[in-house]
C-alpha cells in the first residue's frame, strides 16, 4: 500500500537527510549498516515469526518466548555473533525489546561463574550451561527485601560432618521472590544467602544451587518452586519465587573465587571486591541506553500518528488539521523527543566511560571507579523516572487509540516502568549520588578541590564570603546559547548541593543520629541529585553538538538541545529564580523562546523519528507505522481478536438470553 | 473486617500504627459518608453483595481478556437479577467487575433526547434488558471534534426511511462500549442529509442484532476492537453500516424532527444537552476517578507501615519504609489530595444542583460557569488522579508491579478517564475560553461569575508570611493561590492554577466547618496544609515569578511542607482506615486490612495458572533422541520440532551432583518408539565460546593465577 499523503509530505519537507543522524547515533556509517544487516537477519527468518502476542494469553507469551530464546541461542552460534552490541542487536530483534526467560541464565548466571567461580568450579558448570543443560538463574531478592543487602534473611549454614551448605529459608519473607527464568525455566539458582560457618554469620555470599532434577524437572526435595503470578507486563518472564527447607549442597558449590570455606569450616576473606562495581556501572549504562530507546520508540509512534490524525478546524472553514499543528500538542511531544536524544548520547557516554574504565581497572587503576558508580547511579534514575513519565505522555497524546494495545504504547510502557525499581531502586540510587555530591562538597568547604562531573563544587570557594548569594553573579545569560545553558543548570545543581548540605549540616546539629539528620533531609537531597544529573544530560547533550559535521543536522540538533535545556528551565523555575540564576524577565523569555522552537522543530519533527531507525516490527505499532497507513490496519488486527473469533459470543447463549427470558 | 486467613491476627506493625488515632476513624469515615445511615446502608450491601460466592474476585488477575468478558457479563446478569430480587436500586460495590456501563449511557441518551413516545417505547424494554443498548459516537478518525463525524442518515421520502452509512474507513464506529459483542441496539450519531443537505449531527436508535441469535443484523458489520491496556472486561466494539434502514420514527426527536415530507423542525433549547455531559464528567469523578485514588493510597500506605527496609539508626531493626521521608513525600501528598477532592466533589454537587433547579426554569445563565468548572475539575482531578495513583504503585517497589498487589489494574482502568468523557487538553481549553472572557469582563469592570469573582479583585501585594509557621495560616496559602490563578499569562498553565486555588479555599472552607469535630478537625487541617504547600513546593516556580514569594519565603514553606510529613506520618493508616474500603473491594494481596502482606502474596501467588496446571509429564516422553531429556520437552509440554533439538543436551557429564544425577530412563510408551529419530546431532562437537566470553573466562582464569 502507498505511503499516506501525510507522512510523505513531511518527509519531503525535511531540513535534512535523516540517514546521517542515524549515523550519529550509531556511532558510524558502518555500524548503522550492520545493524541492519543483523536485523535483517532475524525479521527475515521464517522461524521467527509468531502470531501477534497481544492476542495470546500469558502462558502462550511464554512459550513463543522459550521457543525464540531457544532458536537464538542456536543462530547466534551458527552465525558466528560474538560482539556485545552485535548480540545486543540480535536478541532485541527477535524479541522486540521484550524481556525473556533465558535472560538470567545469559545475563547473569553466566557471567556470575566467569566472575566469581573458581576454575574448578567453571570446569563443573560453565560448559554445561553454556550447552544450556544447566539453565541458571539469579536468586537475589526475597519477598521481605530488596534494597537492603545485609537484611536478606535466607541462610547457608556449613556442616563439616558431611562438608555440605545447608540452604534454608526460615521464615516467609525469606523466600526467594522476582528472580527472572525462575518460575519454571530454570533448573539451577546461584542464590545469595547470609553465610553461617563455625557459629559466626559471615554476611553475603552466593552459592550455586540445583532446584530441578535434570531430566524431569520435578523441583528437587526440599525445593519449592514457582512462579509468582501475573504483572503488569513482564508477561514472557516467569519471575518465580523459591523457598529452601534445609536443603543440602556440596561445600563446592559455594563460588569461592574471593571468599572460601575450608573443608573444616574456616572462613577466608575476600580480597578486595571493588570489582562488582565495575557490573553494576554496565549494566546502569544499559538501562540508560534502554530509557533512550523505549522513549523514542515512543515518540516515533506517537509523532507519525500526529502528523496522519486530524482533528478540529483552527480556521473556520478549513479542514481537520493534523494534531502535530496544534501547539498543545507539540509542547506535550517535541520535548520529549529532544529528551530522547539528549538520553542516547548520555548513554553512549557511560558506555565509553565503562569501557575506558573497565580498561584502566585491567591495568589495576580502580581511583575512577567510586566517582563513576555513585554518579551513574543518579543518571539511572535520572533517565528511567524521565522515559517512565514521557512514555506515558506519548501514550496520552495518541487520545484513545493510545489506550488500545494495537498501539504499542502500553507495551512499551509495562516493559519499562520497573526499571524504575529494578537494578537498584531509584530514591535510593538518588540518595547514592547526594551522598557523594555532600562529600564532595564537604571536600570543598575545607578547601580541597575535587575533580571530574563535581569540579563545578570548586566555584562554590570563591564565594564563600556572601554564603547566600552562592549562584548569584552577573547574569549574561544567552538563551540561544546551549553552553550558556549549561553554565545556568551548572548553577543550579551547585546552589541545590549546597543548599541541601547546609540543611543536613542544620539537621545534624538539631539532632543526634547522622542517620535521622539524613532521612531528614533526604528530600533536598534527592532534589540535589537530579539537579545534578539534569546538568550533566545538558552538559553531555551540548558536547554532542560539537561532533556533528553536517550543518543540516547540526541546526537541527542545535534547536533540540535548547529545547531541552529551555524546558527544563520552565519546569523547575522555582530552582533558577530561587538562586537568582534567572531573573522574572528571562523567565518569560523562556517560555517564549520554548514556543518558538516548537515551530520551529514541527517541520522536522516527522524525520526526526524516522532518524531513530526502527523498523516497523520493532515499534510493534499500527499507529506508528513507517507508511502511516493507520486506520485500514488497525480494521485488520481488531477482526483478529479472540473476542471476534466467532460472529455471536457465547456468553449471548449463557447468559443473555436466559436473563431476557426471565425479565 | 473480622475474617483473617487461616486465623492469623493483624500484622503488628500495622497494628500499633491502630493503636492511638488522633481522632475517631468511625467518625471521619461517617463524615465522608456524609451520615452514620448512609455508611451503615453501604456497609449492609457490600456484605450481601461481597459474600455471594458469584460475585468471587479470586481470578480477576488470572484470566484473558475474553474470560474478563465472559465473566463480567455472568456478573452483571447475577447482579440484575439479585437485585431484583431484593428489591434493590444498585449494588454499587463491584461495579469494577461490570459490563453493560454504556447501556446505562445509552438509557440516558433516549431519556434526555427522546420524545415522550420514544421513551414510553423503548426506555421499559431497555430496564429489562430485553434490549441492550450502547452509544456510539466516537469514529475510528474522529473524537473531540464532533462536526468531523462522518457516518450519514440520508433521509428517503419515498419509503419513509433513514438509511444509515459509514462511508470510509475512518467513519467506522470506534470504542463504544457494550458494542463489540453484547449490544443489540446503538444510539449512533450521523451526520442528518435531506434533499442533498447536511442538518449536522443527529442521534438515531439503530437495531444492530438479531434479538432473537445475537447475529447482526444485514447491512451490519460490528465486532470488537480488541485487547486494550486496562478495561478488557468490556467489549469496546467498532460497527460499520452499509444502507441500513431504520423508519423515520427512529430518530431521537426531542429537538428535532423530520417531518414525511422531508422538512426540518426544530425544537427546544438544546443546551440542556450541556447538562448531560456535566452529570456524567460529575458522577465519573465521584464515582470512579476519586476512588481509585483513595484505595491507591490504602494500599501503598498499609504496605509501607509493613514493608520494612534498612536502618535508620544502625543496629536497629530494619525501619518501615513509611518512615523515610522521601516515602512519605511520595505518598502523603496523594492522600491529602484524596481528602482535597473528596471536598471538592462536595462543592461541585452543590453548584450543579443549584445550576440544575435553575436550568430547569429555563434560566441558562450559570450553565457556561458550571460546563467550564466540570470541565477543569475533570481535567485536573483525572490528571492528579491517575499520577497518583501510579506513584502509589510504584512506591510500593517491586510488589507493586504485580497484578495482585491491586495496583496496576487500578491504574490501568483510571488513566483511561484522561481520555474518555472529554480529552483532557480540550477540557482545559475550553474551560480557558470561560476564563479568558470572564477575565475580559474583569477588566470592563462588569460583573463576574462566583467562582471567578476573585478575577475582579486587584489587590495583588506580596506575601505577608515573616516565619515558617506562617505558612500554616489559609489565608497567607489562599492568598498565594489566588495571586497565582488570577495572574494572567500562559493560558494552559492557567487554568490548572484556577483549579487549584478553588480546592484550596474550598478545603479551607470544608475544614472551618468540621466546628464541632475538634480532632478530625485538626488532623484536616493538617491534610488542607499539606495539600496547599505540596502544590506551592511543586510550583514553586510559579509563587516566586514576580515576586509574590520572596527567595526566603519559599524557603519558609518549604520547611514547613517538609516538617508536616512528619506530622501526618502519624495519622497516615487511621487516615485511609477512614475510607473503608473492604478487603473485597481492594482485591489486594499488599492492602488488605490485616497486613498479612507476605502470606497473602504467597499463597496468592500458588493460584497462578502457572503453577495449577500441572504438567502431563508422567509416563510421557518426547519422540526425539534425547526422550525424557528433551528440554523443549518439559519447558513446552509437546515434541520438540527438529529445530530444537540441538542447544538442548543433557550430556552425560554433569553427574555426581546432588540433583544432577539422571533419571533412570523409563521405557517409551508404546508405538514412539519407531519415532524416536537416529544419527548424530551437531551437539557433540559442541560449539565455540563467543569471543567476548572466551575473553572474559581467560581474564577470569588469568587473574585467579596471579597471587
Amino acid at each position: 500500500m502507498a505511503m499516506n499523503s501525510d507522512l510523505r509530505k513531511e518527509r519531503d519537507a525535511a531540513s535534512f537527510i535523516p540517514e546521517l543522524l542515524t549515523h550519529v547515533l550509531d556511532a558510524g556509517a558502518e555500524r548503522t549498516r550492520r545493524r541492519r544487516e543483523i536485523e535483517a537477519l532475524v525479521l527475515n527468518d521464517p522461524d521467527f515469526q509468531h502470531e501477534d502476542l497481544n492476542f495470546l494469553s500469558r502462558s502462550q507469551r511464554y512459550e513463543v518466548a522459550i521457543r525464540k530464546s531457544a532458536l537464538m541461542v542456536i543462530k547466534l552460534r551458527e552465525y558466528g555473533i560474538a560482539d556485545p552490541d552485535e548480540i545486543y542487536w540480535f536478541k532485541s530483534s527477535v524479541h522486540r525489546g521484550r524481556p525473556e526467560p533465558l535472560d538470567l541464565h545469559l545475563g547473569m548466571f553466566l557471567p556470575t561463574l566467569l566472575t566469581q567461580a573458581t576454575p574448578e568450579q567453571q570446569d563443573r558448570f560453565f560448559m554445561p550451561a553454556w550447552n544450556l543443560e544447566i539453565i541458571g538463574t539469579y536468586a537475589q531478592t526475597e519477598m521481605g527485601h530488596g534494597t537492603h543487602l545485609r537484611g536478606l534473611e535466607t541462610t547457608a549454614t556449613y556442616d563439616p560432618a558431611t562438608q555440605e551448605f545447608i540452604l534454608n529459608s526460615p521464615t516467609v519473607t525469606s523466600i526467594k521472590w522476582w528472580p527472572g527464568g525462575l518460575g519454571k525455566t530454570s533448573n539451577h539458582a546461584i542464590v545469595l544467602a547470609q553465610l553461617y560457618t563455625q557459629g559466626e554469620c559471615k554476611g553475603l555470599h552466593a552459592f550455586i544451587v540445583p532446584i530441578r532434577r535434570l531430566g524431569t524437572h520435578e523441583p528437587l526435595p526440599g525445593i519449592t518452586v514457582g512462579d509468582i503470578g501475573p504483572k503488569f507486563g513482564y508477561d514472557e518472564m516467569d519471575n518465580g519465587y523459591l523457598k529452601m527447607d534445609h536443603f543440602r549442597i556440596p561445600r563446592e558449590n559455594m563460588l569461592m573465587k574471593y571468599a572460601k570455606v575450608e573443608p573444616d569450616g574456616t572462613y577466608m576473606k575476600p580480597v578486595s571486591d571493588k570489582l562488582t562495581y565495575g557490573t553494576m556501572v554496565f549494566i546502569r549504562s544499559i538501562i540508560v541506553g534502554d530509557s533512550a530507546r523505549s522513549l523514542s520508540r515512543a515518540c516515533t509512534i506517537a509523532i507519525r500518528y500526529s502528523a496522519v490524525r486530524h482533528q478540529s478546524e483552527i480556521k473556520p472553514g478549513e479542514p481537520e488539521h493534523q494534531i502535530l499543528d496544534y501547539q498543545t500538542q507539540q509542547y506535550k511531544l517535541f520535548p520529549l523527543l529532544a529528551t530522547a536524544y539528549a538520553f542516547h548520547f548520555v548513554g553512549a557516554y557511560m558506555k565509553n566511560t565503562y569501557r575506558r574504565i573497565t580498561g584502566d581497572i585491567n591495568q589495576g587503576d580502580l581511583t575512577q571507579l567510586p566517582e563513576l558508580h555513585a554518579l551513574t547511579a543518579g543518571l539511572k534514575a535520572f533517565t528511567s523516572w524521565c522515559a517512565n513519565t514521557g512514555i506515558e505522555e506519548c501514550r496520552m497524546a495518541c487520545g484513545g487509540h493510545g489506550y488500545s494495545r494495537c498501539s504499542g504504547l502500553p507495551d512499551i510502557y509495562v516493559t519499562f516502568t520497573p526499571s524504575c525499581t529494578y537494578e537498584g531502586e531509584n530514591t535510593v540510587m538518588m540518595l547514592q549520588t547526594a551522598r557523594f555530591l555532600v562529600k564532595s562538597y564537604t571536600q570543598v568547604s575545607s578547601g580541597q578541590l575535587v575533580s571530574g562531573m563535581v569540579s563545578y563544587l570548586n566555584d562554590l570557594l570563591g564565594q564563600r564570603i556572601q554564603p547566600q548569594q552562592v549562584a548569584a553573579r552577573p547574569t549574561a545569560v544567552q538563551l540561544n546559547d546551549p553552553s550558556s545553558l549549561v553554565e545556568v543548570y551548572k548553577r543550579r545543581a551547585a546552589s541545590l548541593v549546597e543548599a541541601a548540605a547546609k540543611n543536613l549540616q542544620a539537621e545534624l546539629t538539631r539532632r543526634k543520629s547522622k542517620e535521622e539528620a539524613w532521612n531528614r533531609t533526604s528530600v533536598d537531597l534527592v532534589r540535589a541529585s537530579e539537579a545534578h544529573c539534569h546538568y550533566v544530560v545538558v552538559k553531555l547533550f551540548t558536547a554532542k553538538l560539537s561532533e556533528i559535521g553536517n550543518p543540516a543536522v547540526h541546526a537541527v540538533m542545535t534547536n533540540l538541545c535548547l529545547l531541552y535545556a529551555l524546558y527544563g528551565i520552565s519546569k523547575h523555575t522555582g530552582d533558577f529564580l530561587q538562586a537568582a540564576i534567572l531573573t522574572d524577565a528571562q523567565v518569560t523569555q523562556v517560555y517564549q523562546r520554548v514556543k518558538e522552537l516548537l515551530a520551529a522543530i514541527r517541520p522536522d519533527a516527522v524525520t526526526l523519528v524516522d532518524a531513530f531507525d526502527f523498523h516497523d516490527a520493532h515499534l510493534g505499532s499500527v499507529l506508528g507505522r513507517y507508511d502511516g497507513n493507520v486506520y485500514e490496519n488497525m480494521f485488520a488486527w481488531a477482526k483478529k481478536s479472540p473476542l471476534n473469533k466467532t460472529e455471536v459470543h457465547e456468553s449471548f447463549h449463557k447468559h443473555l438470553k436466559p436473563m431476557q427470558a426471565k425479565l | 473486617q473480622a475474617c483473617f486467613p487461616n486465623g492469623r491476627g493483624v500484622n503488628p506493625d500495622l497494628d500499633v500504627e491502630r493503636k492511638a488515632p488522633s481522632f475517631s476513624v468511625e467518625r471521619l469515615t461517617t463524615i465522608l459518608d456524609e451520615g452514620a445511615q448512609n455508611t451503615k446502608l453501604r456497609r449492609e450491601v457490600e456484605k450481601v453483595i461481597l459474600s455471594d460466592p458469584a460475585f468471587s474476585r479470586e481470578n480477576q488477575y488470572f484470566q484473558t481478556p475474553p474470560e474478563q468478558y465472559e465473566t463480567a457479563v455472568r456478573k452483571s446478569v447475577h447482579l440484575k437479577e439479585k437485585l431484583d430480587q431484593l428489591g434493590w436500586a444498585e449494588g454499587g460495590v463491584i461495579s469494577e467487575d461490570l459490563g453493560f456501563n454504556i447501556h446505562t449511557v445509552f438509557k440516558t441518551s433516549i431519556w434526555e433526547l427522546g420524545t415522550s413516545d420514544q421513551i414510553a417505547k423503548w426506555i421499559p424494554l431497555a430496564d429489562k434488558y430485553h434490549i441492550v443498548g450502547t452509544y456510539a459516537q466516537t469514529e475510528l478518525g474522529h473524537g473531540t471534534y464532533l462536526r468531523g463525524l462522518e457516518t450519514t442518515a440520508t433521509f428517503e421520502i419515498a419509503t419513509q426511511e433513514f438509511v444509515l452509512n459509514t462511508p470510509r474507513i475512518s467513519a467506522m464506529k470506534w470504542w463504544p462500549g457494550d458494542l463489540g459483542r453484547s449490544a443489540t441496539h446503538a444510539v449512533v450519531l450521523a451526520q442528518l442529509y435531506i434533499k442533498g443537505k447536511c442538518y449536522g449531527m443527529h442521534p438515531f436508535f439503530v437495531p444492530i442484532r438479531s434479538l432473537q441469535d445475537g447475529s447482526p443484523r444485514p447491512g451490519v458489520l460490528v465486532g470488537d476492537i480488541g485487547p486494550k491496556m486496562g478495561m478488557n472486561h468490556i467489549d469496546n466494539g467498532f460497527l460499520m453500516l452499509h444502507n441500513v434502514r431504520i423508519p423515520r420514527e427512529n430518530m431521537l426527536g426531542k429537538f428535532s424532527q423530520v417531518l414525511p415530507d422531508g422538512s426540518y423542525v426544530k425544537q427546544g433549547s438544546e443546551k440542556i444537552n450541556y447538562l448531560t455531559m456535566i452529570v456524567f464528567r460529575v458522577t465519573m469523578l465521584a464515582k470512579e476517578v476519586l476512588p481509585a485514588l483513595m484505595k491507591a493510597c490504602t494500599i501503598a500506605i498499609r504496605y509501607a507501615v509493613v514493608r520494612r527496609q534498612s536502618e535508620l539508626k544502625p543496629g536497629d531493626p530494619e525501619a518501615k519504609v513509611l518512615d523515610f521521608q522521601t516515602q512519605q513525600q511520595k505518598l502523603l501528598p496523594q492522600l491529602a489530595s484524596a481528602y482535597a477532592f473528596h471536598f471538592i466533589m462536595g462543592y461541585l454537587d452543590t453548584f450543579y444542583s443549584k445550576g440544575c433547579a435553575e436550568i430547569k426554569q429555563g434560566k441558562f445563565d450559570s450553565l457556561p460557569e458550571l460546563h467550564a468548572l466540570a470541565s477543569v475539575l475533570k481535567a485536573v482531578l483525572t490528571d492528579r488522579c491517575a499520577a497518583g495513583v501510579e506513584v502509589c504503585r510504584r512506591a510500593c517497589g517491586g510488589h507493586g508491579y504485580s497484578l495482585l498487589s491491586g495496583l496496576p489494574s487500578l491504574y490501568c482502568r483510571l488513566v483511561a478517564s484522561c481520555t474518555y468523557e472529554g480529552e483532557n487538553t480540550v477540557m482545559l481549553l475550553q474551560a480557558a475560553r470561560f476564563l479568558i472572557r470572564c477575565f475580559g469582563l474583569a477588566q470592563s469592570g462588569q460583573p463576574l461569575p462566583p467562582s471567578v469573582a476573585y478575577l475582579s479583585s486587584r489587590s495583588f501585594g506580596k506575601c505577608a508570611a515573616r516565619d515558617q509557621a506562617d505558612f500554616l495560616n489559609p489565608d497567607v496559602y489562599t492568598g498565594a493561590y489566588k495571586h497565582r490563578a488570577s495572574r494572567s499569562g500562559r493560558i494552559p498553565a492557567t487554568c490548572p492554577a484556577h483549579c487549584y486555588y478553588i480546592i484550596v479555599e474550598n478545603f479551607v472552607a470544608a475544614v472551618e466547618k468540621l466546628g464541632n469535630e475538634a480532632e478530625i478537625q485538626r488532623i484536616m487541617k493538617h491534610l488542607c496544609d499539606l495539600f496547599a504547600l505540596n502544590g506551592i513546593f511543586s510550583d514553586l516556580g510559579d509563587f516566586l515569578h514576580d515576586g509574590y514569594l520572596s527567595e526566603e519565603q519559599a524557603d519558609m514553606a518549604t520547611a514547613s511542607y517538609l516538617d508536616l510529613l512528619a506530622v501526618i506520618r502519624k495519622d497516615a493508616v487511621p487516615l485511609v482506615d477512614a475510607f473503608d474500603f473492604s478487603d473485597g473491594v481492594l482485591n489486594s494481596a499488599l492492602g488488605s486490612y490485616d497486613g498479612q502482606v507476605y502470606q497473602r502474596l504467597y499463597e496468592w501467588a500458588q493460584k497462578s495458572p502457572a503453577n495449577t496446571q500441572v504438567r502431563a509429564q508422567h509416563g510421557r516422553v518426547c519422540a526425539c533422541d534425547r526422550r525424557r531429556r528433551c528440554l523443549w520437552f518439559w519447558l513446552m509440554r509437546s515434541e520438540c520440532p527438529s529445530s530444537c533439538l540441538n542447544p538442548f543436551l543433557f550430556s552425560p557429564s554433569c553427574t555426581g551432583e546432588p540433583g544432577l544425577q539422571e533419571l533412570p530412563e523409563t521405557p517409551l510408551p508404546e508405538g514412539s518408539e519407531q519415532a524416536v529419530r537416529t544419527g548424530s546431532s551437531s551437539s557433540e562437537h559442541g560449539w565455540e565460546l563467543p569471543l567476548f566470553l572466551e575473553r572474559s573466562l581467560r581474564a577470569s582464569r588469568a587473574s585467579l593465577e596471579q597471587p
